[in-house]
């Protein structure tokens, strides 16, 4: 893959194939997917590939030159081992571009039984400093880092100073404000996470109520937030609920927002990441069609003139308006988040 | 089974940290983990400090495992780690690879909790790598437990945490500062105020999780001493308490003979429950929600307490 500075690929997201074809034709350079199943980790209702519709959306994407990659990024327990290596042996028949993945046992049979296919670590391999993602590339040949949404801008370029090894970091979509692999806030309510089941805050353990004091999320019995009448009432993911400290009912961990990183783009091209990320696998074409547009335009217009780059308002328009929350945070690339 | 005692995950003053190891001195405790996993920021104790209560611990006749940071995110949390997977006396238990790529070739570490070892598979690779000792990730289930305790490699000794609130996420972000309202540049060490951490409860009040800066926390603690006998059954080498301010001497001791067969678990869990600041929950062993609580000697304590 190219990795000069001048050549940031925007990796875009693909829960079923109407989406995949959205990234393409807006301008993905690559496309990140997984099976219909808990191998990846979004691995909600009717999302996913099966090995068909993954045969279309590698032709698909081949056609017109765009790569496919593979996330079979969830941890897999002992009795589910063979399914996940057959999601690998698949991924490889079908001559997929790069496999996403978490698991070091993963990744040790990946490496010895396909040496050839080129290995991205997942977010939910936890690597947040080089020395991590050198383990990473001694033991297994990584070609490509995606860092978790917890570094700032500063930390990310120390990062990049210091390996070899390709770095992609999220530029839009859903905010995870605890380190990816490290959080198990989901399994301790639900019994699923995304280490272990690819998900978060499951739909299933959702309950919707109406009482007299307004609308109730609950996430298995417990009780995430409570809307007034007029206020819009977000999917309970349970770190974006209202919860009481010391007295006071706020968003003790993180308001409903997406990350949205157009502001800080020439600086972190500057600082050589090779792509920029679109979280999503679960949100819509239509979504998929939008952000991938809006993120292709900012992303030539920066590596065409990044001296001159500067954030149109139509873009963050279009952005905001499928945002969670309608609202955009630069989470922790900027520091005073933190 | 030996008794091993969890890194501090709370932030205390200096002397109650001292005075605290000099007590664990004199407990039945066989192992001891020391050193600031959860935000390296929290410099009550400098390395020497660590380094001297090893020594004061050793000489109490305990082993001594030196923990590392669980979110390694400057070039100076790196070299803290660096410093620690170089003493050159203790073994290390890792909780980021950076540790684990950090150590000198062929010595040997313990895997800590936060490096996500889900199968036999990735224990194989830890064990090729120089672990000796890995401690369950806390959301495996016992059944996962068992069929890796099947294929465990030789030399290799297994760790499950068995008391304490469980620690369930690290984030960039400080939420006892963000609780505060300051910034985590300015947080003037405010979660030193929360021996035990700072409770967050729902809008209900129900009692959910615990904040300890950069950590969640489940607010109920995670017990599983009345399945002992269940984890000596499966070839558990260790049994991990997880350190709080209040209450310890007698959770180590319930424990200790709970262990040597001294106590009937569900005695003890009957004991331990007044340690618990609200309540007890095992349900990862049980292939549950985390929160639930399934145990039959607590249910049958539940059910004695109500009068049924």
């Amino acid at each position: 893959m190219t990795t000069s500075k001048n050549n940031v690929e925007l990796v875009c997201p693909a829960g079923n194939l109407p989406a995949l074809k959205a990234a393409v034709d807006n301008g993905a350079d690559s496309v990140y997917l997984g099976f219909r199943d808990g191998t990846n980790a979004r691995n909600f209702p009717g999302l996913g590939f099966d090995n068909n519709e993954l045969d279309r959306a590698i032709d698909y994407a081949h056609n017109k030159g765009r790569k496919v990659l593979m996330a079979i990024n969830t941890y897999p327990r002992p009795h589910q081992w063979q399914q996940w290596c057959q999601a690998i042996d698949s991924s490889a028949s079908h001559n997929v571009d790069a496999l996403i993945l978490a698991d070091p046992g993963l990744m040790h049979y990946a490496t010895t039984t396909y040496p050839d296919l080129r290995l991205h670590l997942s977010v939910q391999g936890s690597a947040t400093n080089h020395e991590a993602i050198d383990f990473y590339a001694r033991h297994y040949a990584i070609r490509r880092v995606v860092l978790p949404r917890v570094l700032s801008l500063s930390q990310i370029k120390q990062v990049i100073k210091n390996t070899d090894v390709e770095v992609e970091v999220f530029g839009f979509g859903s905010l995870c404000v605890m380190v990816e692999g490290r959080c198990i806030l989901s399994s301790y309510v639900t019994g699923k996470s995304p280490n272990s089941n690819g998900v978060c805050s499951p739909a299933e353990a959702v309950r919707w109520e109406e009482t007299p004091q307004g609308r109730r999320s609950r996430l298995n019995g417990v009780l995430i937030d409570e809307y007034a009448p007029d206020e819009h009432a977000g999917y309970p993911t349970l770190c974006k609920g209202r919860y009481k400290v010391n007295d006071n009912i706020f968003y003790a961990i993180e308001e409903p927002t997406s990350l949205n990183i157009l502001e800080i783009l020439p600086e972190l091209i500057q600082a050589g990441v090779v792509a920029i990320k679109v979280e999503g696998r679960q949100r819509s074409p239509a979504y998929v069609a939008s952000v991938t547009r809006v993120l292709r335009e900012a992303l030539d217009q920066c590596m065409a003139n990044p001296d001159n780059f500067s954030v149109l308002s139509t873009w963050m328009a279009q952005l905001d308006k499928v945002a969670e929350g309608s609202c955009h945070t630069l989470g922790a690339y900027h520091r005073p988040w933190q | 089974m030996r008794i091993s005692l969890g890194p501090l995950l709370y932030f205390w003053d200096r002397q109650t940290v001292l005075d605290y190891y000099n007590k664990i001195a004199q407990l039945p405790v066989d192992i001891v983990y020391l050193g600031e996993t959860v935000c390296a920021k929290r410099r009550e104790l400098r390395g020497d400090d660590w380094l001297n209560l090893a020594t004061m611990l050793e000489d109490a006749g305990k082993e001594v495992v030196l923990s590392t940071l669980s979110l390694i995110e400057a070039e100076s949390d790196l070299a803290l780690v660096k410093r620690v997977c170089q003493n050159g006396s203790y073994q290390v238990e890792a909780n980021d690879m950076a540790a684990i790529n950090l150590q000198k070739p062929g010595t040997p570490f313990v895997v800590g909790p936060h490096i996500n070892t889900y199968n036999s598979s990735t224990l194989a690779q830890m064990s090729a790598l120089g672990a000796r000792r890995w401690v369950m990730p806390l959301e495996l289930a016992g059944e996962n437990l068992k069929a890796m305790q099947a294929q465990r490699p030789v030399n290799m000794e297994t760790e499950v945490f068995v008391f304490g609130r469980l620690p369930l996420a690290f984030s960039a972000r400080c939420y006892t500062a963000r609780a505060h309202n300051i910034s985590k540049d300015d947080c003037g060490f405010c979660c030193r105020e929360y021996e035990q951490g700072l409770l967050l409860a729902t809008r209900e009040q129900q009692p959910f999780l615990v904040i300890n800066g950069v950590q969640m926390q489940s607010a109920r603690t995670f017990c599983l001493v009345d399945q002992l006998p269940e984890l000596a059954q499966l070839g558990v080498d260790i049994i991990r308490l997880s350190p709080q301010l209040q209450g310890m001497t007698e959770i180590i001791d319930l424990v200790d003979k709970v262990r040597n067969q001294r106590l009937e678990p569900a005695l003890a869990v009957v004991s331990l429950k007044r340690h618990m600041p609200t309540g007890p929950c095992d349900g990862y062993w049980y292939g549950d929600a985390g929160m639930d609580l399934l145990g039959k000697d607590f249910l049958d304590a539940n059910l004695q307490e109500k009068g049924l």
